[in-house]
């Protein structure tokens, strides 16, 4: 009981000569706070591990019917009994990272300018329209892709990609066609739109925090300003935009009603980003309805399990990494 | 003063359910969202009618409704696909099947240059579905349009993502129009579709084939004609090229009718007839045979009686088609099984 032993610490100078009697602390209201809040804790740790269970149960079925070949199947058959994740990850990872790819350098950049160049006014009113586009409900985002990202990637973004980077030798593959519009390439666009803000407003919020002695510190040893920028203030907060990122990640990977509109829904597993897909979350909000054996149910429980071990694996990632930038040196 | 409060909510809340168990019989029901804008419209003038009758209707899909049936969670499900052999088995009481109205999918495309009504033969259909039929100028499509000038871009074939009813029927139909089909791919509401882009929903669909140009995609034929979205004319059994409309629907149903099993599960997509439009479906209520609540029973009973006769007359405001005559009778004596 660490924490009472806390409890005690702090109380000591007031009850000099021996330890409170337990009416004492409750009198004060620690006991109650400390109980209540180790409730509100474990409630969050019954909630995942109850998930987990009931995953894993439900999905008892598929686990035994394809056990580890499920993960690289690439088939998906609901009438032949027939099915495999492959194509879901891939689909899921890929729109993933490169909506990261196109995000996190946006939303940086936006965050830098707003917390360390913009004038406060400026800054704080351009904060408050981006909160504002975090709490927009993706269904929203969804049709801003069917109307907008669509039509723009097949009539002008694709055949100019297909045309440029399509003939570079390496990455080329990614950028061949045929371009309908949907696919890989303009969900992760859709994706990069929605989590930008989170980004955003996490990492201003984080840089905001940076002390004023840091940033004079820097200019006082003759530093620019874009030198005290990019030297000091944004390795101080490398933590704080890191959690920013896997916070957008977690979203991203989670996106269900945008990605599904825009994805093309095909559960196939091509190089190019321009082909259609299918993610994870997708599949299991189209089919879930309708799915009538007990095979086919599980195999969708069993994809809603793969989710979160992803999920889970993700997130551990990012405490290493986090940890791993923390021992090279970022906070003072 | 909070613990007060709780209990008088608690009281009023009894009250309220005990109320409603003395006066009213509420019925609880889930499955297809094809016909539920006609259900919830019957439901309703029901309830309006006896109002000791209430109904409560999610629309959950049919896979949904059939699990909640086997689950015994509600009164009775609705499915616009038949329960398999499978499922029927493992129910605890015997279930029927009634059939309620009529769907119908149509094809609608985008094509350069072509605004009258193409033709499609089965063969062309299944030939575009399975991927065999990739360009617009094939001859399969082409010979069944003489005069039409088709151009040599490549057909982008446009399906549901989302598991539906509507692929039901249109995937029934592609068994029957292609043995290759039948055996590779199969008939159910989510299947694996050899090429394609999935859309969400009919609207989904429909937005997929509006912007992209060479594109074909299968949508219910209340959704094309209550957004006057254009379709196809489509080959049937004897041979003749049809435009869907509510009379080819139950055209289809009555050629069905003449050797319906007798728990109705029949499937009705490319019906012998000159007039009957193959790619039709009935869908289903799906009750218990056994009922041990009389008064549930006499509801559900009498909520039949009325659905096939005054119930039918609300139809075609919705677009739905009407049930043919010969299956109402069949229905009706049906009823008496329910006990």
């Amino acid at each position: 009981m660490s924490t009472t032993a806390t409890t005690m610490d702090r109380a000591a100078p007031r009850h000099v000569g021996g330890p409170r009697s337990f009416v004492e602390r409750l009198r004060d209201g620690d006991e109650i706070a400390h109980v209540i809040t180790l409730i509100f804790a474990s409630v969050i740790l019954l909630i995942t591990s109850m998930l987990v269970y009931e995953l894993w149960v439900n999905s008892h079925l598929s686990r035994a019917q394809f056990g580890w070949h499920f993960f690289w199947t690439q088939t998906w058959d609901p009438i032949f009994d027939h099915f495999g994740a492959a194509p879901f990850i891939y689909g899921t990872l890929v729109t993933s990272i490169v909506s990261l790819i196109i995000a996190v350098p946006l939303g940086l950049a936006a965050a830098v300018f707003l917390a360390e160049l913009a004038p406060r006014n400026l800054s704080d009113s351009i904060a408050f329209l981006i909160d504002l586009l975090a709490a927009v409900p993706s269904v929203i985002y969804g049709l801003l892709g069917i109307f907008i990202v669509v039509p723009v990637m097949r009539t002008t973004i694709g055949p100019i990609l297909i045309n440029t980077i399509g003939n570079v030798p390496i990455v080329g593959k990614f950028f061949k066609g045929p371009n309908y519009g949907v696919g890989f390439l303009t969900a992760s666009i859709v994706l990069a739109i929605m989590i930008v803000p989170f980004i955003i407003s996490v990492s201003r919020e984080v840089l905001l925090t940076v002390p004023r002695e840091q940033r004079e510190a820097a200019l006082a040893m003759g530093a620019t300003r874009w030198e005290s920028t990019w030297k000091v203030v944004i390795p101080w907060a490398r933590t704080g935009i890191m959690g920013s990122i896997f916070l957008a990640l977690a979203r991203a990977l989670g996106e269900t009603m945008a990605v599904t509109m825009v994805i093309g829904n095909d559960p196939k597993i091509r190089e190019s980003l321009f082909a259609p897909g299918y993610t994870i979350a997708a599949v299991i909000a189209n089919e879930f309805t309708e799915a009538t054996g007990d095979l086919y149910l599980s195999a969708l429980i069993e994809l809603g399990l793969v989710l979160f071990l992803m999920t889970f694996i993700l997130n551990g990632l990012a405490r290493i990494l986090i940890v791993a930038t923390e021992r090279g040196g970022g906070h003072p | 003063m909070r613990k007060s409060l709780v209990v008088a909510l608690l009281v009023l809340g009894l009250a309220a359910t005990a109320g409603a168990q003395s006066g009213t019989v509420l019925l609880n029901a889930a499955g297809a969202t094809f016909p539920y804008p006609i259900y919830s419209k019957w439901f309703d003038v029901y309830h309006t009618a006896h109002s000791d009758v209430q109904i409560n209707y999610q629309s959950i899909g049919s896979g949904g409704g059939i699990r909640q049936l086997l689950a015994g969670t509600v009164d009775f499900g609705a499915s616009d696909g038949p329960m398999t052999d499978d499922q029927l088995a493992q129910a605890k009481v015997k279930i029927l099947h009634f059939p309620t109205v009529l769907g119908a999918v149509v094809l609608t495309y985008n094509v350069a240059g072509i605004s009258g009504d193409l033709n499609f033969t089965q063969k062309a259909i299944a030939g575009i579905y399975l991927g065999t039929i990739t360009k617009w100028n094939d001859p399969e499509i082409a010979k069944a349009n003489p005069g039409v000038s088709l151009p040599s871009t490549d057909i982008v074939v446009v399906h549901r993502s989302d598991g539906s009813g509507t692929s039901y029927i249109f995937t029934d139909f592609l068994s029957k129009a292609s043995a290759d089909w039948k055996s590779k791919i199969g008939n159910g509401t989510s299947v694996n579709w050899p090429v394609g882009l999935g859309g969400k929903g009919n609207e989904g669909v429909t937005g997929l084939v509006k912007q992209t140009p060479g594109s074909i995609g299968y949508v219910e034929l209340i959704y094309a004609l209550s957004n006057n979205i254009p379709y196809g004319k489509v080959q049937n059994a004897s041979g003749k090229f049809l435009k869907a409309d509510l009379a080819g629907v139950t055209a289809a149903a009555a050629a069905a009718a003449k050797d319906m099993p007798d728990d109705f599960r029949v499937s009705i997509t490319n019906a012998p007839g000159a007039a009957a439009y193959p790619i039709s479906s009935f869908t289903w209520l799906l009750i218990p045979a056994q009922i041990s609540d009389a008064t549930k029973r006499d509801a559900i009973k009498g909520f039949l009686k009325w659905m096939l006769d005054d119930g039918q007359g609300y139809n075609e405001s919705l677009s739905y088609a009407k049930l043919p005559k010969p299956v109402i009778d069949k229905e009706k004596k049906a009823i008496a099984l329910v006990q």
